[in-house]
Order: C-alpha cells, then sequence, then structure tokens
C-alpha cells in the first residue's frame, strides 16, 4: 500500500491543465506540420501556415493556443494499492482545475446550470473519469475540451445488422454535418460498443490517444486508415476552405456489447487536440 | 484577392469584398457572443439603445482568455457563429454590417447580409495566439459579469481574414470545397 497526498494530486492536475492548454502535442504538430506539404491551394496552405504560426507562438510564449480553454476532462488510471490521504480525491482534482484556470489565465468556460447557466467562475467542475487498475501509481491525463468541436459530436444505437457498412457512413455523416464548425482540420474519436455511455467515454478516450498510433487490433487499425482516407475525400479542407486535410487523425476504441446492439459514438475535436499525463 | 481595409464598414466599402477574398482588417471592432448578443437584442426588444453604435460596426465573435500581466488581450480566435444565428438579422437591421466568426450560416442570414450589405468573415479557428497579437487595444465597454462574455472595444491592425459569405450571398464554403473536388476529378 503506498500513501499519495490529495494535495499531490491538485498540484499535478494544475500543471497539467496549463501545460495542455499552451503546448501542443507533438504528434499533433507532425502530423499538421505533413498535410500543410501536402495541400497545394493557396488558401488551404494559408490555413495550415497560420495554424502553425499559431501552435509556435503559444510554445514560445507560454500563451494559450486557443480561447476556448475547454471543460477539463480528467482521467485517472488509479492502482488499487494506492491510498489518498489528507483529502477527497474530487475536491483534489477540482482544486487542481481551480488553481491551473486562474494562474494560466486561462479562460473560464464552464456554467453551473444547463439551462439556467451561470459562469461557475473558476472552471470547475471538472468531467472526471476514474479507473481502478493494478499497481500502486496514479496516471493523470488533462484533457482540456473546447466545444465548437464537442457540439459536432454524435451517438447512435445501431442495429446489428447494420454491420461495418453502417458504421463506416456513420463516420462519414458526423464529420458532413460538422462541416466547417468544430475549426478543420480536426480529430475523430470513435467509440463503438459497449452501453450508450460507454460508446460515448470510449470515442473521448481515443481522442487522448496519440494521432501516430493504432489500434492493436489490425482489423481496426485498418478501419483506421481507410476512415481517416474517406474523411479526407470529402474535401472540406482546412477550416472548411475546401482541400485534402479536413482531418488530421482517425482513432477508433471498441469494447464488447450485447447481443441486440451496435453502438456508436463519434466525439470529434479541433486541431487544437490537447491532452498532457503525468504518473505519480 | 488579397486586400487591406480600414473600417468603418461601409456599404459601399462592403459591396467591393468577395468570397474568397484574403483580408487584413484595420479599425475598432466589438466583441460579442452567445450571452452578449442575447442581452443586446433584448435592449433593442425594449427599445433601448445598444452599448456602441452599431452604424457599419464589425462585430466578432470570440471570448477571450483573460490578459496576463503586460498583455493587452489574452488568446482571441473565434467562436462558432452558428450560435449568433438567431441574433444577427436583428443586428445587421439596427446597422451592424460586418461579423467574424467561424463556421455554417442559416440561409436567414444570408438574406439579411444580401438585404443589408452584410459581409461573414472567416477567422482561423483555433488560432487565438496568434489573432491575439493583432489586437492593439481593448477596453470593455458593457455586461462586465459576463466575464469572458462581457462586450469589449477592440482595435486591431491587418487582422488576417478571408472572406466566407458576401453581401451577394457567395460562399466560399461551397465554393471551395466545390473548387477542391472539382480539381481532384
Amino acid at each position: 500500500m503506498r500513501e499519495i497526498e490529495a494535495s499531490r494530486i491538485t498540484e499535478v492536475v494544475k500543471r497539467l491543465c496549463m501545460e495542455a492548454n499552451e503546448h501542443l502535442p507533438e504528434d499533433v504538430k507532425c502530423a499538421i506540420r505533413d498535410c500543410r506539404a501536402c495541400e497545394d491551394g493557396a488558401i488551404a496552405q494559408g490555413v495550415l501556415d497560420n495554424i502553425i504560426e499559431n501552435f509556435e507562438i503559444a510554445d514560445r510564449e507560454n500563451v494559450p493556443i486557443c480561447q476556448d480553454t475547454g471543460m477539463a476532462c480528467v482521467f485517472l488510471e488509479i492502482g488499487q494499492d494506492v491510498h489518498i490521504t489528507g483529502g477527497l480525491l474530487a475536491d483534489a482534482v477540482n482544486e487542481g482545475v481551480r488553481q491551473g484556470y486562474a494562474e494560466g489565465y486561462l479562460r473560464k468556460s464552464v456554467v453551473k446550470d444547463p439551462i439556467r447557466r451561470g459562469n461557475t467562475g473558476d472552471n470547475t467542475p471538472a468531467m472526471i473519469y476514474t479507473e481502478i487498475v493494478a499497481g500502486e501509481e496514479i496516471k493523470i491525463t488533462v484533457g482540456p475540451k473546447g466545444f465548437g468541436s464537442e457540439n459536432m459530436s454524435m451517438i447512435r444505437m445501431f442495429k446489428p445488422s447494420a454491420g461495418l457498412q453502417g458504421i463506416k457512413d456513420f463516420i462519414l455523416e458526423v464529420v458532413e454535418t460538422a462541416g466547417p464548425n468544430p475549426c478543420p482540420p480536426m480529430v475523430v474519436g470513435v467509440g463503438i460498443g459497449g452501453t450508450f455511455d460507454k460508446a460515448a467515454l470510449l470515442a473521448k478516450k481515443a481522442l487522448m490517444r496519440p494521432i501516430d498510433s493504432e489500434n492493436p487490433d489490425p482489423y481496426y487499425a485498418d478501419l483506421e486508415k481507410e476512415m481517416l482516407q474517406k474523411v479526407n475525400a470529402l474535401g472540406i479542407g482546412p477550416q472548411g476552405f475546401g482541400g485534402r486535410t479536413t482531418a488530421i487523425g482517425l482513432n477508433i476504441e471498441t469494447m464488447p456489447t450485447h447481443i441486440a446492439g451496435m453502438p456508436c459514438a463519434v466525439n470529434i475535436n479541433c486541431h487544437v487536440t490537447r491532452h498532457k499525463t503525468e504518473v505519480i | 484577392m488579397e486586400k487591406h481595409i480600414t473600417l468603418p464598414l461601409t456599404a459601399e466599402l462592403a459591396r467591393t469584398l468577395h468570397a474568397g477574398d484574403t483580408v487584413y482588417l484595420t479599425g475598432t471592432i466589438y466583441t460579442s457572443r452567445d450571452a452578449g448578443h442575447k442581452r443586446m437584442c433584448e435592449a433593442l426588444a425594449r427599445g433601448e439603445e445598444l452599448p456602441f453604435d452599431p452604424t457599419d460596426a464589425t462585430i466578432y465573435y470570440v471570448g477571450p482568455t483573460p490578459a496576463k500581466p503586460g498583455q493587452v488581450i489574452g488568446s482571441a480566435g473565434p467562436t462558432t457563429s452558428g450560435r449568433m444565428d438567431a441574433y444577427a438579422p436583428t443586428m445587421m437591421s439596427v446597422g451592424a454590417r460586418g461579423m467574424i466568426g467561424k463556421g455554417a450560416r442559416l440561409p436567414e442570414v444570408v438574406e439579411a447580409m444580401k438585404k443589408y450589405s452584410g459581409v461573414y468573415f472567416g477567422a482561423i479557428g483555433g488560432a487565438g495566439a496568434l489573432l491575439a497579437k493583432c489586437i492593439k487595444k481593448a477596453e470593455l465597454i458593457a455586461y462586465e459579469d459576463l466575464g469572458a462574455e462581457a462586450l469589449r472595444k477592440l482595435y486591431v491592425e491587418e487582422m488576417p481574414l478571408v472572406v466566407i459569405i458576401d453581401s451577394e450571398g457567395r460562399n466560399l464554403y461551397e465554393e471551395g470545397r466545390a473548387a477542391y473536388l472539382a480539381g481532384r476529378k
């Protein structure tokens, strides 16, 4: 049994909120640069040049890449031999978000009620996902999620007879409907299987996986490649102005599901696909 | 075509801009997004004046991050314009003409643009750090309680934009994509 102070979790979450919002992951930067090299239209090239210049400014000056610094999605993989002391886990995470968004001059984008609105003023509460795993460490991932892209995400409960074709058509339908709204080039996270709620969570987790990685199952790794190609054949292009690069990555996560169902969720992210992980 | 323009956006100036033009904008603009537009339209419905003169005005759909010490403004890229579609025709009816944002607009907004010689400019979504560099002055003018959504008066220099929809209703989202797909065949 290892003891971890709640204040340690607060300190890490705070730092990850700031770093994730200021520094884009290397895999995303590489993908954007590669796509710039492949575009031939002047407008598409200009857009990608500006996007590259933007993340370079953010890196250099430690400022937010995007003004929508998101809702703080916090994933915690907690070793079952860990004992958290000195406070409650959720309080520790929310305190980290509170401090990170204040000290990092990040935007407070959370309202306290979905219908009656009213800003909470400190970007809490975080969206917290916990998983109990083996070991005596805690792996913390902070993925700030902007809502321009979140708003363009969808979930559908398919009949199993819809099959693979149903899933393929749905992914393209979601991207087509999103069009220019989610700040393309986008990253597409697909979750297939589980229950209604689990499919959505899988899609969100797919966005946390590096876009230069692939699903360990070759069947889905091939599907990722095929669907990325099909998404890019839509021609929506950078910012929707037309071009080759509609998406820079497409990740699929799956799990077993019921004999009667085939849930599929598509979570869209923008080119500012941010996440940062630390193990304590 | 590349154009350098200075505000205010008169009807005459608006009509010289066409979908697909790259525009570098200089002058005074106003920020507003969801909650600010709702309040302004409610004020107009009550017969009250707006916090700024809407005549020939350009509105930037943005909710910036807080300015760090020494900064004029924090990161300040566009938000999705479609959420302002319910209010945009009303704003144009009282004189506002330019809109800066990103994403698709409803047909009724395009119709209002044709009627009032409106122009919809696109700023690059997700390029908030870069766009902040063009903002030389920022002043809070109303609705301070809305935080990031408060109304601000900005002075911008050479702000890089693309005309997405022009005053004739031509649309770069449709034309740019069609041109790319036609070129691939």
